[in-house]
């Protein structure tokens, strides 16, 4: 989340849109009601009538895996009737630069397409550069090629009659939706997104929540009390894993997994290192190699230092243009590529698309080691539906973990708040933290190395593991290190710093080796001041606004709200002046902690002031991107029909589906559109009771009673026309696999009008598995669903694929 | 009368709240007196944020500082200023989580083409880990792709989990298997 959960209670028009908060983030809508207490209008778009829809003001249902449409027609609507921004969309987003004159689009592609790679020569989107380096820029917005007449020219052809044929959504409550929500446009007004899995796991994933990025910037949303753009994670700490980036192709911090070309540090760092010319941009990357260097630091300690380029060859690289995401790994592992895995706190036979390839790869494996608190369906594999152990090799080591009330250490919220949680009873009987078994092992491994002669041995010997105290995982230890500390007695920015404090903020620290920081966007969350996440101040903030600074912490340095320059006119006073997020007082900012601390854009007088910056600090030119030229599929969003889809043309443009997406073509990895043996579009959800693969519900007694067994929900219509009754056992079936499931018939689906016929969607919880309940008639949803991604991030398209429905 | 739970929310539902005498036909008060004298009188008070979303939520964990040293409840913390002691259902019912007798208390180990766990130490467990660890790295391990550059890594392991974790021990987790070399490391957050 840009903003965060008590913020908002700020917002005048609150849209939920992939995501059913109600059920899933059930706390948020404290906020959400407050808000509408306060006369903000909640508007709920979903394809089925969700508990999130039935306490929204405005409803209207959507075909799943059309959202672009329904956005683009928003940014139509937007800039139709002029309704944006204009003085912050002028100022503070890319709409005045000028794009170099390659760039085009046709017929679904944009310039520089290869159909061999599926892949986009993206120089062609380059931006028209002055002599000095700078983007040229049309601030009056009127230049053909600039991204505002670009962007107005590409989404004209979203009228609301051709995206009412494409998403089944009837044109009326298109135009009250853009309607309602345009007025955040207004000075002053704030308008927010609440969005979840229904617009990731999609081939158009990232560019679905791109397309609202950019209504939000449109209509001057981004940085004030109330809006942002709102993505409600699902786990307690998937913001502090993906932070720490328990993922292949970022390091701690969100620093690039270095590729095969980054032959040294140096190169690593220049490759990685956005260069500006524009005395106005921060362009806060430029301070790339404090962090790298400090990161590393942390990994190696003393072995690492400016000789040996602190031990950068010692971690992994990747193979250049190669993928080795989530998708990939199956993949491999299907193929017999993988011997060994680690399936720590997750369950995949169960969570991952087409589980049932996941699962038979598992069987492929020389070893698995299963951390979990229960048993599983990916531990327990070898022993489930249509396995036979005494034909599978794979040894499994099951390590029980304990409960999060039984350990010491800090999580971190969807708001980026990161909160400490202590100790209750102790693990129950063997059970160990996490963090103690990953010590432990980590230590047999050194032993083993020390002992006996390996294969490239430095990493391992080196690699800094003090985190134990008396035998005992200390997350304490672990979490100062993640801060970092100075190594040196040093003076940075005027001021003394002795060896072996803590760095008070990563504006302090250095790429020459004097401090280290395992992540640099925690640091300033334990410092000489303590462990900041423990805070449980009650006092607000001056602005009055739900911020709460001394409660907990939250990255970057404590600042509640990111991209709070945006919430300022450009002589820095607030755009709303109730709720304001930030304000200058002629001679500093204050309220929240401010992206920056230099002076507004113009003085008092109105004249620009020099030693100002743009208002988009992590941005290498200082402007949010309305035309983002650096995504995979495209510098503006365009719709394109899911993999698996009822239709057989893409009523936008000549591309069925997104030409970029990844398609895997072995034999597990069959698809079918517009296939009659499965005529149904569906897509998965979850409920309130359970959570995930269920692996943590499902043991419950209190939950398992009131969600006890899988289910696929439909129409009335569509169950008339199968002859299926509410409460009956059917089988939902796919090119991948089959589940049974208890159909539960209401009004809460409806048939979709699309482009001239009728299209049913079902939908189905994906919190089941074969182990428990024990009835061995209970499985998962993903046995369903297909294994292609998202363009750019890869996630699998598992909210919109095609099914059928059968009785028993 | 055979009342079960859901006949128990279901008449305690229905009658007036602050009645003496319920409609199970029996005095609810001292229950609810003594459990709130358990909850305070012999246990430590923990805070904690729940193990499920990400809103955060507070809770407040009693655990027994007599006889087993077991959570004796669970509940939503009203100094919290996300929840303000709200739970949804599934963090309500965290004790059930915690006080599960099905939970798994020690390591198992399944032995190829066997039918079923076997119970083993941790100190054996970690020790053979460490040991497959070992020999499929080394066997995989590649210095150079084919193009010639420094890759240093093993495409032999693999790794997913965990956003259940504490961020100090993703941290130290994700330092552990880069310095392995793996480069197969992902977790939820793509999915």
């Amino acid at each position: 989340m840009t903003n965060h959960w008590i913020d908002i209670k700020n917002s005048d028009c609150i849209l939920i849109m992939g995501s059913n908060a109600a059920e899933n983030h059930p706390i948020s809508f404290k906020y959400v009601t407050a808000a509408q207490a306060d006369g903000a209008t909640l508007i709920s778009v979903d394809p089925r009538f969700t508990r999130t829809s039935s306490k929204a003001d405005v409803y209207a249902p959507i075909r799943s895996g059309t959202d672009i449409a329904f956005l683009g027609g928003m940014i139509k609507y937007i800039i139709d009737k002029k309704l944006y921004h204009q003085e912050y969309v002028t100022n503070y987003t890319n709409a005045a630069f000028i794009v170099g004159k390659k760039f085009s689009f046709k017929d679904g592609l944009f310039s520089g397409y290869s159909a061999k790679n599926r892949k986009y020569d993206k120089s062609t989107w380059a931006f028209d550069m002055d002599k000095n380096g700078v983007p040229k820029m049309d601030r009056s917005l009127k230049n053909s090629r600039s991204v505002f007449q670009l962007l107005k020219k590409h989404y004209s052809r979203y009228n609301t009659k051709l995206v009412s044929e494409i998403t089944g959504t009837p044109e009326k409550d298109l135009e009250n939706i853009y309607k309602i929500y345009a007025e955040t446009g207004k000075v002053g007004k704030a308008g927010t997104i609440m969005y979840a899995m229904g617009w990731t796991q999609h081939t158009v994933g990232t560019q679905n929540i791109r397309t609202m990025a950019m209504i939000q910037l449109l209509l001057g949303n981004m940085g004030v009390a109330g809006g942002g753009v709102n993505a409600l994670r699902g786990e307690s700490n998937v913001q502090g894993s993906t932070d720490h980036c328990l993922l292949w192709h970022i390091w701690p911090g969100y620093l690039r997994t270095p590729r095969s070309a980054d032959s040294s540090l140096a190169v690593y760092n220049k490759n990685y290192t956005p260069v500006s010319k524009d005395p106005l941009s921060a362009n806060w990357w430029q301070n790339y190699p404090k962090y790298s260097v400090s990161m590393l630091k942390s990994f190696f300690g003393e072995r690492a230092d400016s000789s040996n380029d602190f031990g950068y060859s010692w971690l992994p690289k990747v193979d250049d243009g190669k993928a080795y995401s989530w998708l990939d790994l199956f993949d491999a592992m299907y193929n017999g590529e993988i011997k060994g895995f680690f399936a720590w706190g997750q369950n995949p036979a169960c969570s991952g698309a087409n589980a049932n390839k996941n699962r038979q790869g598992m069987a492929n494996l020389d070893w698995m080691v299963n951390t979990n608190i229960f048993e599983n369906e990916t531990g327990s594999f070898w022993k489930g539906p249509g396995m036979d152990p005494t034909k599978i090799k794979t040894e499994v080591f099951f390590l029980p973990a304990c409960v999060s009330v039984e350990k010491d250490g800090s999580i971190t919220n969807s708001g980026r708040w990161m909160q400490w949680r202590y100790q209750g009873p102790k693990p129950l009987g063997n059970s160990l933290p996490d963090g103690q078994i990953i010590m432990d092992l980590g230590n047999k491994i050194k032993e083993l190395y020390t002992k006996q002669p390996g294969a490239f041995k430095e990493p391992i010997a080196n690699l800094k593991w003090d985190y134990l105290a008396d035998g005992a995982y200390d997350p304490h230890l672990v979490a100062k290190e993640i801060n970092g500390y100075f190594l040196r007695d040093v003076t940075v920015r005027g001021t003394d710093f002795k060896a072996g404090t803590l760095v008070p903020s990563f504006a302090f620290l250095q790429a020459d080796g004097s401090t280290s920081s395992g992540n640099w966007l925690y640091c300033n969350s334990y410092t000489e001041k303590g462990n900041m996440a423990a805070r449980r101040g009650q006092k607000d903030a001056p602005n009055d606004i739900g911020l709460y600074p001394e409660f907990s912490w939250c990255w970057p340095v404590n600042r509640r709200i990111i991209y709070n320059r945006a919430s300022v006119d450009p002589k820095g006073q607030p755009w709303d002046k109730a709720n304001w997020v930030i304000r200058w007082t002629g001679s500093k900012w204050e309220g929240d902690v401010p992206d920056g601390g230099w002076p507004p854009l113009l003085s008092a007088d109105g004249k620009p002031d020099p030693k100002s910056k743009h208002a988009f600090i992590m941005r290498k030119h200082g402007h949010a991107q309305i035309f983002g030229p650096g995504l995979n599929d495209g510098p503006f969003p365009e719709h394109y029909e899911p993999l698996e889809c009822p239709v057989e043309k893409n009523f936008m443009n000549a591309q069925r589906m997104n030409p970029t997406a990844p398609v895997y073509g072995g034999k597990a990895d069959e698809w079918a559109t517009c296939d009659p043996r499965y005529p149904y579009v569906a897509t998965t959800y979850r409920v309130v009771e359970h959570w995930q693969t269920g692996v943590m519900t499902r043991y419950q007694p209190y939950l398992l009673e009131m969600q006890p067994q899988m289910f696929v929900e439909m129409s009335k219509e569509l169950a008339e026309l199968r002859g299926i009754k509410n409460g009956e056992r059917v089988m939902v079936s796919s090119l991948r696999g089959k589940v049974e499931a208890t159909a539960i018939v209401t009004a809460r689906f409806k048939p979709f009008p699309v482009g001239g016929g009728t299209v049913h969607q079902v939908g189905l919880p994906w919190h089941f598995g074969w182990i428990k309940p024990e009835n061995g008639r209970e499985d998962s949803a993903n046995l369903l669903t297909p294994n292609t991604g998202d363009a750019n991030t890869r996630i699998p398209e598992t909210k919109a694929f095609m099914v059928n429905v059968t009785k028993v | 009368m055979d009342v079960t739970r859901r006949h128990f929310i279901q008449i305690s539902g229905a009658t007036a709240a602050g009645l003496a005498v319920s409609g199970l036909g029996f005095d609810l008060r001292p229950v609810k007196a003594h459990a709130q004298m358990l909850k305070t009188k012999y246990a430590k008070e923990t805070i904690s944020i729940c193990p499920y979303c990400a809103v955060g939520c507070g809770v407040i964990v009693h655990t027994s500082k007599k006889g087993d040293g077991r959570v004796i409840n669970i509940e939503g913390d009203p100094d919290h200023v996300i929840n303000r002691g709200s739970l949804c259902s599934k963090g309500a019912s965290l004790a059930q989580l915690t006080e599960n007798d099905q939970r798994v208390t020690q390591p198992m180990y399944r032995a190829p083409y066997a039918k079923e766990w076997k119970k083993v130490s941790w100190d054996w467990a970690l020790t053979e880990i460490a040991k497959r660890v070992k020999d499929t790295r080394d066997s995989s391990f590649t210095f150079k792709n084919a193009k010639g550059q420094v890759v240093n890594h093993t495409t032999a392991i693999a790794s997913v989990g965990s956003a259940a974790m504490d961020n100090e021990e993703c941290w130290i987790y994700q330092a552990l298997m880069r310095a392995l070399g793996l480069v197969y490391i992902e977790h939820q957050a793509r999915i």
